[in-house]
This record gives C-alpha cells, structure tokens and sequence, in this order.
C-alpha cells in the first residue's frame, strides 16, 4: 500500500478551476449539477473562437435552458434571446453586420420543441451563423421533462414509463434534418461524455466555425450532452447513459460538408 | 403618394436601414415598399417566414444599433408581443407599426398584450403627412430612450394619397455606444444585451432580475416623465361639448365639430397624437368648463377609459363610437361620416 506523503510538498500544485477555464469564460459559479455536460460543450466553442482568432468580431446568442447560465458569464459580446427564437435574432445581426461572427447556443427544448421553424428556415436561407444545439434530450432546467428529442424508452417526468411512441410519438433527429437543406454548408453530431468525444466536437465545432467564415452559409453541430439529473442517474453514469440511449439514436459523424 | 410607399419613404429619410415583415392586409403594401427600397439605400429587408422571426429578425439587426423597424396589423402584433416585451427589457430601440383595422387595437397598443411591467411610446397620426413626421420622431424617441415606438395607423393610412414631403434627414447624434459589433470580445468586459440583465456578473451566479427590472422600471418612468404628448386641440376655450378621438376619425370629428360651430352650437375637439404617455394634462384642460366631453371611436370603447381618468369626473364623459367596419373587417368605417358623427355629438349637447 502506498501512502500519500504529508511531511513534503505536493510533487505538482492543485489544479484550480481557473486551470480548466478557457479565457473566454469569465471564472465564476454557475447554477449547473455535476455531471452537466454543458460546460465542456460552451468550453469547446469558446476555445474554438479564440483558436480562429474571431474573438474580436464574435456575438453570441443564447437561447434559454441551463446554458444560459453562461450568457452573462463570458468576455466576447452575446444577445440574449427567448426561448426557440436565437435562429432569428442571430440572422438579423448577421444581415446588419455582416462581417460579425455569429453563432446561437441553443438547447434541444429551446431548438427543437419551441422554436424549430425558425432553426428550418434559417437554414434554408443558408444563413451565413453557425447554430450550436446542446441535446440531452430533455428540459434540463425545469426538472427532467421529455423534449422532441427524447428517446424512445427514455424515462422523464411526464413519461415516467419510458417515452411511448404510441402516447408521445418518436424523437426528431434534427441534424439529419437540416443535413437535407440546400442552404446547409455543414452538419454534424457529437457527443462530449469521454475524452475522445470531446476532442471530435471540438474538431467539428471549429469546422461549423470555418464554414461560417468561409461564407459557405448555415453550419450546424448538435453536441450530445450529460444530464444525469435530468435522466435520473447517478452523476457518473451519465457519460455512459448518454452513450447507450441518446448517442445510439441520435447518431454521431459529419452529415454534410460541402467543401 | 399612397400612406404605404410614404410610410416606407419617411421611415428611410429617418435612417431606417433593417425591416423585417410578413404581409397582411392593411400592413403589406409597407413591407413590398420597403422590400424594393431599403437596398437601394444599402439596407437589408427580411422577407420573414412570420411575424415571430420578423420580429426577431428586428431584435437582431436592432441589437447591433442599426436603425431597425418591423410592422404588421393587430393580429401579427399578437403574435409579436412576447418578443415586444423582451425587447423592452433589453432596452433595445425599434419602430413597430400597427396598420390596425379599425381602432380596436388601442389596448394591445398602450397597455401592451405582452408580459411584465413595460410600456411603449405610442403615436397615432391622422393622416400620411402627420404619419411622415411622426415616423421621424418615432426614430428619434425609440433612440433617445431605447425603447420601442409604435406607430398607430390603419387601412386609411395606408390605403389613401396625399402629398407629402418625406420629412427630414435622420439626426447624426443617436447614441449608439451601448450596440453590439464584436469588438469589446476579449476586452474583460464584453458587452452583453439582455432581458435578464445588462451587466456581466463576474464570479457571481445567474442574473439579477429583481435589481435588472426595477432598473428598466426606473428607465420607463424616466422616460414617460421626459416625453411631452402630442395633442391636437379646437374651439375648446368655450366648448359646451367636447369631443375627443384619435386617428383616421379624429379628422371626420374633426369636420364635423367644425360644422356644429358654423351653426353656432359650441362645440370643440380634442385630438391626443402621442396615446402613451397619454396627454391627461392637455385633455383635462381642453375639457375644463365643459358640461359633457364626449368620446368617438370604432371600437367598444377602450380610448375612454384614459379619458374619464384625465377628466376625473369633473364632466360626464359619454361614448359616442361603436365598431363601424364593412365586410371585410379592415375598417373602413360607414360611421365616418360628418352628418352620422355631427348628429351624435349633438345628441350629446342636447342632454
């Protein structure tokens, strides 16, 4: 057995949070649980805008769910939105600035449920924004409700038997949706519960991101993301939650790329 | 020129540059004006897929200090009010027009179908050359105070020719620190516009929305301090019956008091322009000494209720209008005729 040594210095110094904080996220609390796959996602984007160097000329604009957590926490410019409406105030700065990069955060009941024509259309219009959607396949903020997105089976609170397809209908699966629209540059599905997840959504947040800047109109990532408090899982089943019920129906990889 | 394309010229001329819109009847001649005009002019026109994303389109465009208006008729305003009122907490300046059939959307206009405590600059012209002036002072208010104007017309303001001058050039001094251009990114004081709130909380959790609404309160109450109401007066000073109304059929009143006055019976107008903040003050005055104060408008009566609240039971104040509309509902009016409306007042001065 061996012992941790108490009469000598630590070998390495702890890690504080600021350590893990991209510069773009202001250090601070947020409200979100353990577990909450959200904070990798916003993590990625943010290291993603500062890599491409669009710092400068970025707003942000952010739906309503637990993300919006991050909407006053940040060091680049955000609007903030209503519920299901980012798509479109995200295309009237685009058309008033057009030099301005512009990106929605968006979760699956924001997008989806509430305001899912305006995520179609604007993605039709090959609007030149990239559009983040944050799935975990239930409303996280309210308690674990079942969205457009939640899976058959999925247990939430008003399906506690598991989603019915028969009483609920069946989840959107909405990249593969707009991957069908002529206006879509670029379109993909990820998931952020392991390390090797989190490495390809950053790749494919960071291609969204070129494909805006390349003017090659609408991009679009949907990054699968923990909610064990909304799934009713322990904290560390999350990961493997996400992996044997969202990510099996929601599938991952890059739908389209018109490079 | 037709109240459309001058509505859409004026607004021009007052440096508006992003329009987003969804047609209906009486609204849609405005938005095809301003679909051909505003890139003519380098601005952007949003042929929206509703009146929920013109709307947000708007909100857009108005976050990024570009001078930004939608429109739409009662019914798409319906649909708007949420985003109208989110709008109003984020403090954001743009110009919305009601071509409203008839004059049954006075509520939804001065006390707002949305939710929370908010309210809007409201301007009611009488015709296309007040519409012109007023669409340039709506730009400048909504600006001033970075809260939205409405512009209160209808099928008659739209539909009618009158020769105007489309106003005069924007103002250069609209200050536009607080927009949105990306450039404060990375500064360690990014600039946020929000409805929750307009300041970052650095290590601190969530938003404040106790302190962030009773600050927009204090800004609304600043704001209605600071506007003197526009009002339209005649022949008040020795009224026996005066008469108020607003709009389209404030000018058929209007004609019809000045009738009544040829005859010897004295009656007076009233005409209040700005319909929030109400002109309470002007309306009681123009209302002083009189015996009866009487109210016309094509609705049920919704206009009378600011009315009996600026008279403060110093007068009976009666209702003289009702819904007059043709079959369509757009609002044109059989009751806006001088004889019908003078024969009504009279009934008044009669009692």
């Amino acid at each position: 057995m061996t012992y941790v040594p108490t009469d000598e210095p630590p070998a390495q110094p702890a890690k504080l949070v600021r350590d893990f904080t991209p510069d773009l996220i202001d250090v601070g609390t947020h409200h979100l649980c353990p577990g909450c796959g959200e904070p990798v996602a916003m993590r990625a984007a943010l290291e993603a805008v500062a890599e491409l160097g669009v710092v400068q000329r970025t707003i942000a604009v952010f739906g309503i769910g637990c993300y919006t957590a991050f909407s006053n926490n940040l060091d680049v410019e955000v609007l903030q939105a209503l519920h299901g409406r980012a798509p479109s105030l995200a295309t009237g700065v685009k058309r008033a600035k057009p030099d301005a990069f512009v990106f929605t955060v968006q979760g699956d009941g924001d997008m989806v449920n509430e305001g899912l024509q305006e995520v179609i259309h604007a993605a039709a219009r090959g609007e030149n924004i990239t559009c983040l959607m944050l799935n975990n396949g239930v409303f996280g903020e309210t308690g674990g409700h079942m969205t457009a997105t939640t899976v058959l089976g999925q247990r939430t609170k008003n399906s506690l038997e598991g989603r019915d397809a028969s009483a609920h209908g069946y989840p959107i699966l909405l990249a593969n949706i707009i991957a069908g629209l002529d206006g879509a540059g670029y379109v993909a599905r990820c998931a952020v519960n392991n390390a090797h997840n989190v490495t390809l959504a950053k790749q494919m947040i960071t291609a969204a991101f070129e494909s805006q800047i390349a003017g090659r109109g609408f991009s679009f990532v949907e990054i699968l993301t923990m909610c064990p408090t909304g799934w009713f899982v322990d904290t560390n089943e999350g990961p493997d939650y996400l992996a044997d019920n969202l990510a099996s129906v929601h599938r991952g990889g890059v739908l389209k790329d018109v490079r | 020129m037709e109240g459309s394309e001058a509505i859409a010229e004026s607004m021009i001329t007052a440096g508006c540059r992003f329009f987003a819109g969804y047609p209906m009847t009486p609204f849609t001649e405005v938005l095809e004006h301003m679909a051909r005009r505003l890139p003519e002019v380098g601005g952007v026109c949003m042929n929206a897929e509703s009146e929920l994303e013109a709307i947000g389109m708007a909100w857009g465009a108005a976050a990024t200090g570009t001078p930004a208006a939608t429109g739409s008729t009662g019914q798409g305003l319906s649909l708007m009010q949420e985003s109208l009122a989110e709008i109003t907490f984020a403090r954001l300046p743009l110009v919305v027009l009601n071509m409203a059939r008839a004059q049954g959307d006075y509520f939804q206009a001065t006390r707002g179908g949305g939710h929370g405590d908010y309210r809007h600059v409201v301007l009611a012209p009488m015709d296309i050359a007040e519409a012109t002036r007023l669409i340039g002072l709506a730009f400048d208010l909504t600006f001033r105070w970075r809260n939205p104007v409405l512009v209160f017309g209808d099928y008659y303001l739209a539909h009618t020719a009158q020769a105007i001058d489309v106003g005069t050039d924007a103002s250069d001094d609209r200050d536009t620190s607080w927009a949105l251009d990306g450039r404060s990114g990375g500064s360690g004081n990014a600039k946020l516009i929000s409805p929750l709130g307009e300041h970052k909380k650095k290590s601190q959790a969530g938003y404040n929305l106790s302190d962030h609404y009773r600050a927009t309160a204090e800004a609304t109450a600043r704001m209605v301090d600071g506007i003197e109401p526009l009002v339209e007066t005649g022949f008040t000073d020795d009224a026996d019956v005066v008469v108020v109304a607003f709009g389209t059929p404030a000018k058929y009143v209007r004609a019809a008091v000045r009738a009544l006055r040829a005859d010897g019976i004295a009656a007076g107008y009233v005409r209040p322009i700005t319909l929030f903040p109400f002109p309470s003050a002007a309306v009681a005055a123009a209302c002083e000494g009189a015996r009866a104060v009487a109210v016309y408008e094509n609705n049920q009566g919704q206009m009378i209720d600011d009315v009996r609240l600026a008279v403060l039971g110093r007068a009976p104040v009666h209702f003289i209008g009702g819904l007059s509309l043709d079959r369509s509902g757009f609002g044109i009016a059989p009751d806006l005729d001088v004889e019908v409306l003078r024969a009504r007042i009279e009934e008044v001065a009669s009692r």
